[in-house]
């Protein structure tokens, strides 16, 4: 078991390194492509001789390239998360930890509000017609639109900093969720439903017992993509409340000031902050899998 | 021929049952005109070809489907009621086993539901896997379990509700033969130690046979009872009953009315 865990292992690592591999001789190439152009501009006008080593050279330490290449947002973000202080507005940490905070408070409360109107639509069938259209449509406007105009509805009732961004985040993460449970709570098959009522089991008895930790598996797929999304949401959210500190903020001062290689850091910074929050719903999932199948690791 | 169980109070009466369901291609006949006595203490099995409303009338009985004319009463009162009262046991054609909850809570569940305090649930679990020959494989999951051994937990967990009547629905149709020869045997068994009124779908006409004290064979389209047949053997009978003239008398009667019903005709 061990040796084929091992094997496995060890057969996903190499692909995994071709494609990061590839992908950076892909930007070191692309950013040759890109910032050459005003290169050969520059030499033109010195009336300066090159050859292609120096301009890829010098494509890959412009000071304000079109596209930075891969070592200087490696620099940039070594600059502004391990050597600033965390404290510091110039950190990428500090402002990292303001858009997780508005995320989780979002992706909580978009998980609550998702798992409750799943509840309510298998429950009553009243809402599963009225609701689900309207569940759908709302997904369909786009969130850069209503971003700007949920923060000014709501500061202009007084509620302003974390909780507004939060609401979008909200937004965009109940989707998943209300779509996932439902299709959970559904998933018992009739044949244990039918058993429940051989025991006449009251309502609370069949969601808590049976249809809750039936839709276990659902709600964890469904979290997975809320808490990616939850991140965008509060990116998002930072755009229009400006200089207010978040990566969003760092994004919009980044092409304000055209500090490509800061908007290309903070990019990272946001992937990072993202993927690991999916990691951490994926370690839950594997942990919660295995308890609901008994101890046997779940399949796929 | 005469039946020890002849005096007994009735617990299944069912009069003149029908049942019909509306489908898009228009009604269908599940069951027609269905008249069934069944008292204490008996095995009654229900066969028939798929779609003779074997099952239909065992979900009547339990409560898990409305009859649509006649009258049906379990212990006298509505099967709605005695489902409530949680007058029966239920065995599905499937286990039917939560892969969360171990052998032992699993049987312990209809017991949770009913309210029963910890300490009895975890006696009666203990006691019915016992019965069951399982006693030993309490802190198991389902999916350590082979099929034969998922299914004797369902029978457990129906038997831990200690009901007096045990409505099991197929429940060896998914095992092989030599598996449910054995567990024929003690079901067998169980029963004559329980004393419970059973009622049992197959299609199986040696299961039938070997199991029943009487076989009463169902024919499709509509649903309903063409033969009621006693089978009155050795109430310590084992499987070489099975190889006895007698045996073979009366699965040829179960076949014969089998075939008189038509039920091997083709859907033509």
């Amino acid at each position: 078991m061990t040796m084929t865990h091992k094997l496995l292992r060890e057969g996903t690592l190499l692909p995994v390194l071709t494609v990061v591999l590839s992908i950076i001789v892909i930007w070191y190439a692309g950013s040759i492509r890109l910032n050459s152009p005003q290169l050969i501009d520059r030499y033109e006008k010195n009336g300066l001789d090159w050859t292609f080593a120096e301009l890829a050279f010098d494509a890959w330490e412009m000071e304000r390239p079109v596209l930075p290449s891969p070592h200087q947002v490696g620099i940039e973000l070594k600059k502004t998360v391990i050597d600033k202080p965390f404290t510091s507005k110039r950190s990428l940490v500090y402002h990292a930890g303001i858009t997780l905070s508005s995320s989780l408070l979002g992706f909580a409360l978009g998980a609550l509000l998702g798992i409750g109107l799943a509840v309510g639509i298998v429950y009553v069938s009243t809402l599963d017609r009225s609701l689900m259209p309207w569940i759908i449509a709302s997904q369909t406007i786009p969130i850069l639109a209503l971003a700007p105009m949920i923060i000014v509805v709501l500061g202009s009732i007084g509620i302003t900093g974390l909780f507004p961004k939060s609401v979008i985040s909200m937004y965009l993460c109940f989707f998943p969720v209300v779509v996932g449970m439902v299709k959970g709570l559904r998933s018992p098959e009739p044949i244990l439903i039918d058993q429940m009522r051989t025991y006449s089991a009251s309502a609370t008895q069949i969601f808590f017992k049976l249809r809750l930790p039936s839709s276990i598996p659902f709600l964890f797929a469904s979290l997975k993509v809320a808490v990616a999304l939850s991140v965008v949401g509060a990116i998002v959210a930072e755009l229009p409340t400006g200089g207010q500190g978040g990566l969003g903020a760092r994004l919009l001062s980044g092409s304000y000031y055209g500090q490509i290689t800061m908007i290309w850091a903070a990019l990272i910074v946001a992937s990072l902050v993202s993927a690991s929050l999916v990691a951490f719903i994926g370690i839950m999932e594997r942990i919660a899998l295995r308890r609901l199948n008994g101890g046997q690791a779940a399949l796929g | 021929m005469s039946l020890d169980t002849d005096q007994n109070e009735i617990v299944v009466q069912v009069d003149n049952l029908s049942l019909e369901f509306t489908t898009s291609d228009g009604p269908v006949h599940a069951l027609s005109d269905i008249n069934l006595d069944i008292r204490s203490g008996e095995f009654i099995s229900l066969i028939g070809p798929s779609g003779c409303g074997k099952t239909t009338l065992l979900r009547v009985i339990a409560d898990l489907e409305a009859h649509s004319a006649g009258d049906i009463r379990i212990n006298g009162v509505s099967p709605a009621d005695a489902r409530r009262q949680r007058a029966y046991g239920y065995v599905f054609q499937a286990p039917a086993l939560y892969p969360w909850r171990t052998v032992r809570k699993n049987v312990m569940l209809p017991l949770e539901i009913m309210g029963l305090p910890h300490a009895d649930q975890q006696e009666r679990a203990a006691r019915y896997l016992e019965m069951v020959n399982l006693a030993g494989f309490e802190n198991k999951y389902p999916w350590q379990l082979s099929g034969g051994m998922q299914q004797r937990v369902s029978i457990a967990r129906a038997l831990s509700v200690e009901p007096d009547l045990l409505l099991m629905d197929e429940p060896f149709g998914a095992l092989d033969e030599i598996t449910r020869d054995h567990l024929n045997q003690q079901l067998l068994d169980l029963w004559r130690k329980t004393g419970k009124t059973v009622v049992f779908v197959t299609h199986s006409i040696p299961e039938a046979v070997f199991l029943s004290t009487r076989v009463v064979v169902m024919s499709p389209r509509p649903g309903k009872i063409i033969d009621v047949i006693p089978c009155v053997f050795d109430k310590d009978r084992t499987l070489d009953v099975r190889e006895t003239p007698a045996f073979l008398e009366v699965a040829h009667r179960v076949r014969e009315g089998l075939k008189a019903g038509h039920s091997y005709d083709d859907d033509s």
